[in-house]
């Protein structure tokens, strides 16, 4: 009965929420406006990797024109509550540095003023004193006993150490024929939306309510973090998002903090305060993907049917364990074993924290760390029993009948034919003819290789997966916790029009148009009858812990629950028909936007469906209002961990072959992708292009991953990537073609039968181009992103011979993230050398020709300290500077060694300034070599070199300018055209 | 140009999207904030505010700027247009914007103000471009959702059907 007679579903129609994003009337959060009086926040953040704050003096910011409020740490802890995290730890998690910072970039005070150029201004005058302390950025090092510690009450910096056995793997391991071990170190990286962060928070302090509009991508669990923190009942939290949010990746989870910051700002200054995040501030931290060790052993027999893992991971959850972290780590629990049917299983997992940005959600979520490892390993089998990998993964592959399938480690896979999916996608000749297109090019001499990689991606979450970093006694204790509520809403208005709301946040990806194709098949409707409005509202909307855009829950769960909801209506509105048209309810159908009787009875949609509000009389006895129905929809499936630690940890699991051919310039050490195969099972497919599109922008995300993106650090905490210039994203240029396939096994656990897509790619397609490149080059170490010096490096090639005389003056070579800048030169100064060895020497002279010099101390003839502004970049700032003289060779030479702070970044360094006579002046030489830490090496680490020369040159030309000032005009200005100096 | 106090506001008058305008501006005032805030016209997004990912896209003359490395006071004079000036009408899409929708070239839409701005451009000097060169264009952008392909296709079929080759569709 009642079919739903035109499918949308399925279609893919032209979405919704296009036309406003394309003509300029998209609503994101600083596009909305605010109310009038709100002020704005700016944030100042550690230069430090690891920093004891001595103090902090605000009363100069507080002074400025503009400035209302200057809000510090202990602000902040006086009205609120750490953090709460995932693990059970004795560390204090806020959302500022209270008294010592962890990570640069790390929130030290908030500026509220007028504007966010007053506010910005007032960074600059607050003065913070920090004792810097050893930083630890590796984490196998950090958790190494000894090791300093970041949070003085932890016990260490290893905060969780898990062991979990599933079968018997000591018994496989013991009778296995081989056994293969790979080590891989995976990096950081982030999902880098285009749209950073973005708050306006008010609070009342009559009600005691904080309202926190936010492009947020929960409300989820973090809501109940959030409400604890600001130490408020949870109906005194109302949270809201914009309609339109700039992509998320995950990352929007990461918002939640900063929420609790810029609240309590609006509560101290007593006004709505607005934070608009920076792309330094989002790059430097926001939120990152962990980076993680995997040592994975494999028990292997001859002919490549693994009978055994072992994985030993390291997480790096950097800083602070910030909920819901360690989550990356456990996402993964019950599908541990991928795409295989492998029965004994022994994991340990550890959570190590470092002098780094804290982690949190980002696309893919624990899946290419897992898998990065995982297909690595099934490579290196095949090459070590020298097999076909293609060979390997079918050996292994869970067989087709065998769902629902139990995995060793908890997870019930729902559905899926792997067999079928990889022959699809290798069959028609596509895997014989990259096979080809290899033996070909190497014929030639070119370096090709081909990938495979078969990855079960797992979507819909169980909200309990995350307690399995406790203990099986530890979660008795708390009591169980499990589930994926997905909420939402349908309603009928007086004119009869249906809406939709949910709580799904949606991050771009289209749920709008989708929501509506689903509730118009159920009605009978067009999707352009149905209004759909998704921005949520936490304080009347329907919603619950598990409701928000993550875990690529939109098509399994929210567009179910939605159908859910349309159905129940639909399914009252019939017996609301029948009585109409005295028939029977199972009669009844809806198409075409009519309600329509077997007999052949029938009414427009609206005039029955707005009879509950016109005329509740007529509803037949027993029938509810038709006006508004809200589904919750959990599956039973999900169920908490289980005291065995068997671990469901998510509802759906979509499959995903990949297979690629590449080729590498030996040279250049660039990586160039000739062809790329994608297959995915990720069920019922609802919109085939936006599937497409998830897909895509998943894979480019991923060549990202694979080439280009690393959250860099020095080696003492300094960020290297604070600017789009430093961290690359893939642009159009880079993007090669895809040819996608699908094969649709329908989900039985959902609705719909549809499973998650979005974040397949990311977990697949690293690892299968690590694949390609390590089997162009035959060799079994590749650590990501593959840059083109990595991958130069990689290169088995004859070392050219060192040249004659080298090894006694080579230079040591620079240490990775090593930015140290170094240089010499010399400079002519038309006067006497005494002359210009005093004006060295002379506070008020050296005063004037620094650059951006706004005073210089002598504290002792060879102790001076100096207030200069320097420009790096984009980066100008106010700095402190100390030198100290030595090795005083007058009127020679002299070494001034010395550092800079301030709060654009911090540097040290020395240098040998030597002076000799020369025709008609004096020959000033330098050597140098210094180091730079905070902003100035974040984002302007490709322009130091440049900017420090030009520095030099004005000094050098002020030096003339001073020491000989009537011949310095032209000669200044020679000398600054020829250093690029100005003036 | 006329020496402007850093402390002062001037008042700044130009043509946007064909019609009068002015905005009194600080001499530090961005062209985003302006435009933004100053003017109320947000479909132009700042994405990084360092000239990289090209959201800011504006066209002033003509030609492409980064708005995000733009003073509000350079625009006197000048003829500024930015995204809300694309569409014929408001309840109309251009031929351009009507190929993203078709293609499915946006998802987030944060970023597609700037390509639209780039490509509009592209297009009047280029009536006829291969994929390679709107690659090059479109490169000039960083889009995080797509994985550029449907924006490359829209590009080209917005070109065909401008040049009246009729629709690839």
């Amino acid at each position: 009965m009642r079919a739903e007679s035109v499918a949308y579903t399925g279609q893919s129609l032209p979405r919704v929420e296009d036309a406003a994003l394309l003509s300029g009337r998209g609503r994101f959060i600083d596009d909305l406006g605010v109310r009038p009086g709100t002020l704005e926040a700016a944030i100042l953040r550690s230069p430090h990797a690891h920093a004891d704050i001595l103090s902090i003096d605000t009363s100069a910011a507080l002074a400025l024109p503009g400035v209302v409020a200057v809000v510090t740490g202990r602000d902040l802890a006086a009205l609120t509550l750490p953090m709460v995290a995932g693990l059970k730890v004795n560390v204090e998690n806020w959302p500022m540095a209270v008294e010592r910072v962890r990570y640069v970039g790390e929130p030290v005070a908030i500026v509220v003023a007028q504007t966010r150029y007053l506010a910005e201004d007032a960074l600059d005058a607050i003065a913070v004193d920090y004792a810097p302390k050893p930083a630890l950025l590796d984490p196998v090092a950090s958790i190494e006993p000894g090791a300093a510690l970041l949070h003085d009450t932890s016990g260490g910096n290893l905060v969780s150490d898990r062991r979990f056995s599933y079968g018997d793997p000591e018994g496989a391991f013991a009778a296995a024929e081989r056994v293969f071990e790979i080590t891989v170190r995976y990096p950081r990286n982030t999902g880098a939306p285009m749209e950073t962060f973005g708050i306006v928070a008010d609070y009342d302090p009559h009600e005691g309510v904080y309202d926190i509009l936010a492009n947020f991508q929960g409300p989820f669990s973090i809501h109940t973090v959030l409400a604890r923190t600001l130490k408020v009942p949870g109906n005194r939290l109302r949270m809201r998002m914009p309609p339109d949010s700039g992509g998320s990746f995950g990352v929007k989870q990461g918002v939640a903090p900063y929420a609790a910051l810029i609240a309590v700002a609006a509560r101290i200054a007593g006004r709505p305060v607005k934070w608009i995040e920076d792309r330094l501030e989002h790059l430097v931290g926001a939120v990152a993907a962990t980076n993680r060790v995997t040592t994975l052993r494999a028990a292997v027999t001859a002919e490549g049917r693994i009978t055994a893992l072992d994985f030993d991971q390291i997480e790096d959850c950097g800083a602070y364990p910030r909920a819901p972290e360690p989550a990356t780590l456990y996402r993964m629990h019950g599908n541990m074993t991928g795409a295989y049917d492998i029965a004994n299983v022994a994991i340990r997992n550890r959570v190590a924290l470092t002098n780094k940005a804290p982690t949190g959600l980002v696309r893919g979520f624990g899946g290419p760390q897992v898998y990065f490892a995982l297909e690595r390993l099934v490579q290196s089998i095949a090459v070590g029993l020298g097999r076909d990998p293609l060979d390997v993964i079918h050996r292994n592959l869970i067989p087709a009948g065998a769902f629902p399938y139990r995995t060793a480690t908890g997870a019930l896979y729902d559905s899926g034919d792997f067999p079928a999916a990889v022959e699809t996608a290798a069959g028609a000749g596509r895997y014989a003819e990259l096979a080809a297109r290899r033996d070909k090019a190497r014929a030639e001499g070119r370096r090709y290789g081909i990938g495979l990689a078969a990855v079960v991606e797992p979507s819909v979450s169980n909200m309990g997966y995350i307690t399995a970093v406790l203990t099986p006694q530890e979660r008795a204790k708390a009591g169980p916790k499990n589930g994926a509520q997905a909420s939402a809403t349908v309603s009928i208005d007086p004119t009869g029009t249906v809406s939709v709301t949910t709580a799904s946040t949606p991050q771009g990806q289209g749920h709008r148009t989708v929501l509506a194709q689903v509730v118009a098949d159920v009605f009978g409707l067009a999707p352009s009858d149905v209004r759909v409005i998704c921005e949520l509202d936490t304080g009347k909307d329907a919603w619950s812990i598990a409701s928000g855009n993550y875990s690529s829950r939109f098509a399994a769960a929210v567009a179910g629950a939605a159908h859910m909801a349309a159905t129940r209506l639909r399914d009252r509105l019939a017996r609301v028909a029948a009585a109409q048209f005295q028939a029977q309810a199972g009669d009844i159908s809806f198409a075409d936007g009519k309600i329509v009787a077997v007999g052949g009875a029938s009414a427009p949609f609206a005039r029955i469906s707005a009879l509950s509000h016109w005329s509740p009389g007529v509803l037949p006895e027993g029938v509810e209002q038709t006006i508004r129905e809200t589904a919750f929809w959990t599956p039973p499936e999900l169920t908490a961990p289980d005291a065995a630690d068997l671990v469901n940890s998510s509802l759906c699991h979509g499959f995903i072959f990949d297979m690629c051919g590449v080729e590498v310039d030996e040279v250049s050490g660039a990586v160039r992708i000739d062809r790329y195969v994608t297959m995915h099972d990720c069920g019922r497919v609802l919109h085939p292009g936006m599937v497409e599109g998830q897909i895509r922008g998943a894979f480019a995300q991923a060549l990202g991953a694979s080439f280009f993106e690393e959250l860099a650090y020095a080696e003492d905490g300094a960020f290297l990537t604070g600017t789009f210039a430093d961290y690359l994203l893939p642009t159009a240029t880079e993007v090669p073609d895809l040819d996608i396939l699908h094969l649709e096994t329908p989900s039985p656990f959902t609705p719909l039968g549809a499973k998650g897509v979005g974040e397949g790619n990311c977990m697949s397609t690293p690892v299968c181009i690590a694949n390609a490149v390590a089997d162009a080059l035959g060799v079994a170490d590749i650590t990501l992103p593959l840059t083109p010096a990595r991958v130069a490096a990689l290169v088995e090639r004859p070392e050219p011979a060192p040249p004659e005389g080298a090894g006694a003056t080579a230079k040591p070579a620079g240490r990775p993230g090593d930015r140290t800048l170094r240089g010499e030169g010399s400079a002519f100064v038309p006067a006497p050398r005494e002359q210009v060895w005093a004006t060295l020497l002379d506070a008020d002279a050296l005063a004037s020709i620094i650059p951006g010099c706004h005073g210089v101390k002598k504290l002792s003839p060879t102790h001076f300290t100096a207030d200069v502004t320097l420009g790096i970049g984009p980066v100008k700032g106010r700095y402190k500077a100390d030198v100290m003289l030595s090795d005083l060779d007058a009127p020679n030479a002299a070494t001034l060694s010395g550092n800079v702070s301030g709060a654009l970044g911090t540097g040290g360094g020395a240098g040998r300034v030597t002076l000799t006579e020369a025709e008609g002046g004096t020959r000033v030489a330098y050597v140098y070599e210094a180091a730079v830490g905070g902003k100035v090496a974040a984002i302007g680490g490709r322009l130091l070199d440049g900017a420090a020369k030009a520095i030099i040159g004005q000094f050098f030309a002020a030096l003339a300018r001073r020491a000989a000032p009537d011949r310095a005009g032209l000669f200044a200005r020679l000398l600054g055209m020829l250093t690029g100096g100005h003036k | 140009m006329p020496r402007l106090s850093a402390t002062a506001l001037h008042d700044v008058r130009f043509t946007l999207n064909g019609r009068p305008a002015r905005v009194a501006a600080e001499p530090r005032l961005l062209a985003t904030d302006a435009l933004r805030h100053g003017l109320g016209l947000t479909g132009t997004h700042v994405g990084c505010e360092h000239g990289v990912c090209g959201a800011c896209t504006i066209l002033i003359d003509g030609v492409p700027a980064r708005a995000c490395l733009t003073l509000a006071v350079q625009f006197e004079g000048r003829d500024v247009r930015t995204v809300e000036g694309l569409a014929p009408s408001p309840d109309r899409l251009s031929v351009l914007q009507e190929a993203f929708r078709r293609h499915h070239a946006l998802h987030c839409g944060f970023c597609t103000a700037g390509i639209l701005m780039s490509v509009d451009a592209f297009l009047k000097t280029t009536p006829d471009p291969d994929e390679h060169l709107v690659r090059e264009v479109v490169g000039g952008h960083l889009c995080r959702c797509t994985g550029y392909s449907a924006i490359v296709a829209a590009v080209l079929d917005a070109a065909a059907i401008l040049r009246g080759d009729g629709s690839n569709v």
